[in-house]
């Protein structure tokens, strides 16, 4: 889990927009509401569709899953600001997870945070210039017995080692996500910033170390 | 895990000819009480950390209930365990057999498998098993042709410790923060949307069909008789062949870093120094602990918590301690989902000391400063939510305790002025 703080000087949601999220996207989430007996308890499947498609779920994303599930945008903001996968501001295409626990570290899973920092020339929580990559670390990614390992998306990559770092980084693999983005998602991002231009933090920084 | 390793093992055509779903076939031609009764018979206790008989558990549910629901816990969070990974990597079907018959067995409707985010093949895997388990008609209205209906969903978690307890799940469940509730009411009283709610471990799940099929008596018969049944042993670090292994709760830790059918011994020029028997939050061995029984009671004669998930990491002697403390100070400090105030700042602090004791500015006081706050958190005070405050302390207490000579020696051995600059940094 993570604590999260807020940029209160972006505007954060423009009421005139036409809906972000599309119909396709609209109508997944609201099948998963049959599952549950509440319709809120669909939150956490809508918020990975979400992201998804998105790539982050924005404030104006925050509303629109509200409506849908009879819930406050501020219900939707308290759930999902309690789970590291979600992020409220874009990051890279890549989101590179490398593990920080025992056996990761043990058998050299600092060493391999150390050379992808470098490599890209980001901080934890960074994203490089070229929008490409995102890094952050996680606790054990259950694959201790491949340590040290990392996830690049959904991918997980076992035996890590440094001379197999750009190999690694290339493997067409890392572009899977579980739902294509293209298709749910028909409306160009309003009010979205494009990918930052330059090495920038996060907005949405995690100050969970 | 008879079916890990075996061609095709997670489609049902392999798991079917290999004697699959014929357990729960056999389960529900039974009454449902006769099975609970067989399931107390084997004596199955919780894989999942608590070590609680699962028919013991069933039997708090109300006798006047209506609706039931069931959740397998698939968080698999704590480090460094991935035996569940496995099970639901290789042998899906049988996860889905296990349910079925625990569903049964507790008259549940739905069962919702929590599954955490990171997994990702582990999902697509275990939903594939699903939706072929619907087609043939063991999932649906009418599981195997009965008037029993059960539905079954994966619901995916997105990266938090927390919501491996079970009342954290339940409420993560609900679509809220992972935060676990207070008790009682216990989820088979009160659990998800208020409904009598039973929460299992997929491992434990995972034995049900072979108790179903060859009967409690079999089940007893292997290993002793308060830690009955064939159990799965994790083991990684520096050792020749991590990994999953499965064996009767007799064997000891040695054994599971030696034997060459298990860890296969410790990679070469490197030695044991520590070992965290079964997950981080049971505590540590020193390497002349390691005689220790990987059962239900004998980790309480080495001060250990428990056997919690009995995955095992091996900390060799090049490894400095102070970096181990400081790792897993840093997993409580992180993962505490704050509700509790002394595990909220217990957590935190602790890591604040041992980063400053890894840093090379620690002090003689820090060390009895640790010990002073695992005292005074957890359960045993009486202050804490859930088991997190509990699986904090006992790390810390037994790595302070049963390494100190080695902490000392570190701190004693620091450059003069440390202390004095991080301290005025921090002013
Ligand atoms: C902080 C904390 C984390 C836990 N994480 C898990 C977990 O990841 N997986 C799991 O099966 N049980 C976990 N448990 C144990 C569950 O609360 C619960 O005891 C278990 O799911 C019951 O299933 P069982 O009786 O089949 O073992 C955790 C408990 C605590 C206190
Ligand atoms: S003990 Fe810790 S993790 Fe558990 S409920 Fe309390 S604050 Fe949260
Ligand atoms: S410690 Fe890295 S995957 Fe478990």
């Amino acid at each position: 889990m993570s604590w999260k703080a807020i940029d209160r000087n972006q505007a954060v949601v423009d009421a005139d927009a036409p809906p972000l999220l599309s119909e396709g996207v609209r109508e997944k989430i609201l099948s998963y509401t049959h599952r549950y007996e509440t319709k809120r308890a669909a939150l956490l499947p809508a918020l990975h569709l979400v992201q998804n498609t998105l790539g982050h779920v924005s404030w104006q994303a925050m509303v629109e899953i509200a409506a849908l599930l009879d819930i406050q945008p501020s219900d939707v903001f308290d759930t999902l600001t309690f789970y590291t996968h979600f992020w409220t501001h874009p990051k890279g295409e890549k989101v590179i997870t490398v593990c920080r626990s025992l056996s990761c570290e043990v058998l050299g899973g600092a060493a391999v945070l150390d050379a992808l920092k470098a490599r890209l020339g980001i901080e934890e929580h960074g994203t490089s210039s070229d929008g490409q990559y995102s890094l952050v670390t996680e606790e054990c990614l259950a694959g201790c017995d491949h340590a040290p390992c990392m996830l690049i998306n959904e991918k997980l990559h076992k035996n890590v080692k440094l001379d197999d770092l750009e190999r690694i980084l290339a493997d067409g693999d890392n572009d899977r996500v579980d739902m294509p983005r293209s298709d749910l998602f028909d409306a160009p991002p309003v009010a979205e910033s494009k990918q930052p231009a330059s090495a920038t933090e996060d907005d949405s920084r995690t100050t969970d170390d | 895990m008879k079916n890990v390793g075996v061609d095709g093992s997670t489609t049902l055509k392999v798991y079917e000819s290999r004697g699959g779903y014929v357990a729960a076939r056999k389960a529900l031609a039974m009454d449902t009480n006769a099975v609970v009764e067989e399931v107390k018979k084997a004596n199955l206790r919780g894989r999942g950390g608590a070590g609680f008989p699962a028919g013991v558990k069933w039997g708090f549910l109300p006798k006047d209930r209506t609706t039931t629901l069931l959740c397998v816990n698939a968080d698999e969070s704590e480090p460094p365990t991935f035996c569940n990974r496995v099970l639901m990597e290789h042998d899906p079907h049988q996860l889905i057999e296990g349910t079925i018959i625990a569903a049964y067995a507790t008259r549940s409707q739905v069962a919702y498998i929590y599954m955490r985010g990171e997994f990702h093949e582990q999902f697509h895997v275990l939903q594939k098993a699903i939706d072929e388990a619907y087609e043939a008609g063991y999932l649906g209205k009418k599981v195997l042709g009965t008037d029993y209906a059960l539905e079954c969903y994966i619901h995916r978690g997105a990266g938090a410790y927390v919501c491996g307890e079970e009342t954290g799940l339940i409420e993560s469940l609900e679509g809220k923060r992972g935060q676990p509730r207070i008790k009682p009411p216990f989820p088979a009283i009160e659990g998800l949307f208020r409904r009598p709610t039973v929460v299992n471990n997929v491992e434990t799940l995972s034995c049900l069909p072979h108790i179903m099929e060859r009967g409690a008596d079999w089940f007893t018969g292997i290993g002793p008789p308060h830690s009955a049944g064939p159990k799965l042993f994790c083991v990684s670090g520096p050792v020749n062949k991590p990994g999953c292994y499965e064996a009767a709760m007799d064997i000891t830790v040695r054994e599971l870093i030696e034997r060459d059918d298990m860890g296969g011994g410790m990679l070469s020029g490197r030695k044991v120094k520590a070992v965290f028997p079964g997950g981080l939050s049971m505590g540590v061995l020193t390497v002349d602990e390691l005689d220790m029984k990987m059962d239900f009671e004998d980790p309480r004669n080495y001060s250990l918590l428990g056997l919690g998930t009995a995955a095992a990491v091996v900390v060799d002697d090049a490894t400095d301690i102070r970096l181990v403390l400081r790792n897993v100070a840093r997993f409580y400090g992180t993962e505490s989902c704050g509700q509790c105030t002394q595990c909220r700042e217990g957590t935190s602090w602790m890591q604040r000391i041992a980063q400053r004791i890894e840093s090379g500015a620690g002090r003689m006081e820090d060390l009895d400063l640790l010990l002073e706050t695992a005292r005074n958190m957890g359960m045993m005070p009486g202050l804490s939510i859930c088991g997190l405050s509990d699986g904090a302390t006992y790390p810390i207490e037994t790595i302070v305790k049963k390494f100190r000579p080695e902490l000392e020696a570190a701190i004693r051995s620091q450059p003069a002025g440390q202390v004095e600059a991080v301290l005025q940094a921090a002013n």
